[in-house]
């Protein structure tokens, strides 16, 4: 009791102290979200008419980018399972840093869902599951269960780590495997509950569950590519050149898949031009003169194999600028393209035929930009903790002999 | 102006940035005490200062709804406080004098609803008759049946259009289309909601418990008929339109951040009046009734009309037929 009570003001510690720049990031992520705070703030008084969602198009900004984030947590799996299936050595000391990102991101997860809802005062009423009907009800389960496994396993390695002990394998490699399948299934019910609507045939493929999993594959790794890069240079951490080279070849893989699947799709909605292709028209070329998301979809393609062909081509990639930008590329594509790209075309046209755009509003901007502040804050916190207990700087003799 | 860009009156289906401003200035005007409310949603001065603004336009919970069970849980004791409650603050707020009652379904009935679209000529007095009667307001304007104008021999509703003049009605070379909800055997939207806040009745109507309902809209994007409607701000009805004649599950009060639809009137219905809509068309097109009755003329049309349901393969399982004649 007595070291996790340690443990605890140790990380708490590390986290208070820093460096200016440290502080300055901090500041600058704080003021993001109070802005959005702000936001949200107004949105609880006047309600969702605060955003620019309409019955016609009930889900916007705040879904897609929670869609788009289940698959990024759900992408610590491609640093856990090389690492822990295959042994591979160079990846092992970076898996933990994967796994806290997993952590930070499903709380964004979490934020985005609860500012989407019209009576956040209700989240009580999750006593009354509709569970196993309503994926949404599952979707709630595997998230949480997500959390937790993450927050347990890493908790358990550095708590493990600042005793000065090494972790028992036994005691919290069971759990990682579990979280390898559970990390499936977290994107996996996130696409069935779009896939499983009937009335939007738009998302109601069998392709969507999958395709969902090749672009996490493909920008998970990507953002970690990055983030890697960045713990390497700015906190000192020995990242080693074949774990990012791993990732790599991971993501040129993952990208390629994720590309033929949107183009399967593509293919069998406009080739037989079936009625129900009007919404990918839409998406692609725009319908009855509603062109909105046509730039954006056409970029994202752009973007994705720009990303594909840096990862695949050596005289590219050894360029770390050249890598970090096809990585940033990746990351952004995806985003488009799996976030709004993906929910706005379900609901356009609407089951009676309407057409109305969406765009975000100044509100749900603001509220989303202090969600993903929110997530790098969490990010940097929790790196700030685990880094120096993984680095072997921060351990429990010391912090007693300093007392 | 329409939130749901639900305008039969013709209104641009987007609104301009300047329009949508304007409209935040007044919903902010008419949400008098919006701070009182939001210290309250903190659990501040809970309980003293609730009763005063819910009603009608409520925009937080009070501490006796935020705490309200599930409508299935509430005893006839529950209810009888709660109904009490709501027309006190109804009557508080509005001067109107309310009354709310909760007709049970009623045994051996299943309701079902046929739609003559032969004589339907588009007035859309039925969209009128039903947001007087079920209390639907008029900012941001909600309404449960929307019209679509259709060419004449396609049922394909991207060519259809629900922003028609109705002064021009009916036009030739176009026929009308009323959706509202289908009441369906096999409810999508009941299959989503996560805490079952919506499900069906034993007579066939699907309810929302709007004290139950978290606002998730998960429902609205499963309906495929576009039946739902979401409360995007606090709804506002004049007086003097307020339907005092109110169902708990059907008409009564409510609130921001809340999902609703048409109940075919089951406060009348179940009391065996017929739903507004149908008393409202001034043409006959609407035909409402008791299925299991094999004397009711809305069997009759089944069992000798040549009718439809939309979206059948959807297996959806609608109580809303259409026919021509």
């Amino acid at each position: 009791m007595h070291s996790l009570y340690r443990f605890t003001l140790a990380t708490l510690g590390a986290m208070l102290r820093g460096s200016r720049g440290y502080y300055l990031w901090l500041l600058f992520l704080t003021a993001w979200i109070a802005l959005g705070a702000l936001a949200y703030l107004h949105q609880l008084q006047v309600g969702l008419v605060a955003t620019n969602l309409v019955d016609q198009v009930p889900w916007g900004a705040y879904i897609a980018n929670f869609t788009y984030l289940v698959g990024m947590a759900a992408a610590a799996v491609m640093l856990v399972i090389p690492a822990y299936v295959y042994d591979d050595h160079a990846l092992h000391n970076v898996v933990v840093l994967g796994e806290l990102l997993a952590v930070a991101v499903l709380m964004m997860c979490l934020m985005f869902v609860m500012v989407d809802i019209g009576r956040p005062d209700r989240v009580w009423h999750f006593v009354r599951f509709n569970w196993p009907s309503s994926m949404l009800s599952w979707d709630v389960i595997v998230l949480n269960g997500y959390l937790a496994l993450n927050f347990g396993i890493t908790t358990y390695i550095l708590f493990t780590k600042f005793k000065g002990e090494e972790p028992d394998r036994k005691k919290y490699v069971p759990f990682v495997f579990v979280a390898i399948v559970w990390a499936f299934s977290i994107h996996t019910v996130t696409a069935f509950l779009y896939s499983g609507m009937g009335a939007r045939p738009h998302w109601n493929a069998a392709i969507l569950a999958p395709r969902f999993l090749a672009s996490a594959f493909a920008a998970g790794p990507s953002l970690m590519i990055i983030a890697l890069s960045i713990i390497r240079d700015k906190m000192g951490y020995p990242v080693k050149d074949e774990a990012l080279n791993r990732l790599r070849q991971i993501v040129a893989v993952t990208m390629l898949i994720n590309l033929f699947f949107f183009f399967s799709e593509i293919f069998t909605e406009l080739y037989s031009f079936k009625h129900h292709a009007a919404s990918m028209r839409y998406l692609l070329f725009g319908l009855k003169g509603h062109t909105r998301l046509v730039p954006y979809i056409w970029s994202a393609m752009f973007l994705d194999v720009f990303a594909a062909t840096v990862f695949m081509t050596k005289k590219l990639y050894v360029h770390k600028n050249v890598l970090r930008a096809a990585c940033a590329a990746a990351v952004l594509g995806v985003w488009v393209e799996k976030g709004m790209g993906l929910v706005i075309p379900g609901f356009v046209p609407s089951p009676l035929g309407e057409i109305v755009d969406y765009t975000p509003s100044f509100t749900e901007f603001c509220v989303s930009a202090a969600i993903w502040a929110a997530g790098a804050f969490i990010y940097t916190l929790l790196l700030k903790a685990g880094v120096p207990i993984e680095l072997g700087t921060l351990r429990l003799k010391k912090a007693e002999a300093a007392k | 102006m329409a939130r749901s860009t639900d305008s039969p009156d013709g209104a641009n289906a987007v609104m301009s940035a300047g329009e949508r401003a304007e409209k935040l200035v007044e919903v902010r005007l008419n949400e008098q005490g919006s701070r009182r409310t939001f210290l309250r949603m903190l659990g501040v001065g809970a309980g003293a200062a609730a009763a005063a603004s819910t009603g009608c336009g409520a925009s937080a919970p009070t501490t006796e709804e935020f705490f309200r069970q599930h409508y299935k849980k509430l005893t006839d004791e529950d209810k009888k406080r709660i109904f009490a409650r709501i027309e006190g603050e109804t009557l508080a707020k509005t001067g109107v004098r309310t009354h709310i009652s909760d007709p049970p379904p009623i045994d051996g009935v299943e309701f079902a609803y046929a739609l003559n679209l032969s004589v339907c000529n588009g007035s859309r007095r039925c969209v009128e008759a039903c947001a007087r009667e079920n209390n639907l307001p008029d900012d941001p304007e909600i309404r449960y049946i929307r019209v679509m104008e259709m060419e004449a021999g396609s049922l394909e509703f991207e060519d259809a259009t629900p922003n028609y003049d109705r002064e021009k009605v009916p036009e030739k070379g176009k026929f009308y289309l009323p959706v509202q909800c289908h009441q369906c055997d096999n409810p999508p939207c009941v299959k989503a909601c996560p805490v079952g806040a919506t499900w069906k009745e034993p007579d066939g109507i699907v309810v929302v418990d709007y004290s139950w309902c978290i606002g998730c809209r998960f429902c609205v994007v499963a309906c495929p008929y576009f039946a739902r409607r979401f409360n995007f701000s606090a709804p506002q009805v004049a007086p003097e339109k307020i339907n005092p004649n109110q169902g708990y599950l059907s008409n009564r009060p409510r609130f921001k951040g809340v999902v609703e639809k048409c109940t075919f009137c089951l406060h009348r219905t179940r009391k065996g009046r017929m739903p507004a809509c149908l008393e409202a068309c001034p043409t006959g097109a609407r035909k409402f009734g008791n299925l299991n009755d094999p004397n009711s003329e809305i069997r009759k049309i089944i069992e000798t009309k040549r009718v439809f349901v939309l979206n059948e393969e959807l297996a959806t399982l609608p109580r809303f037929y259409y026919f021509f004649s």
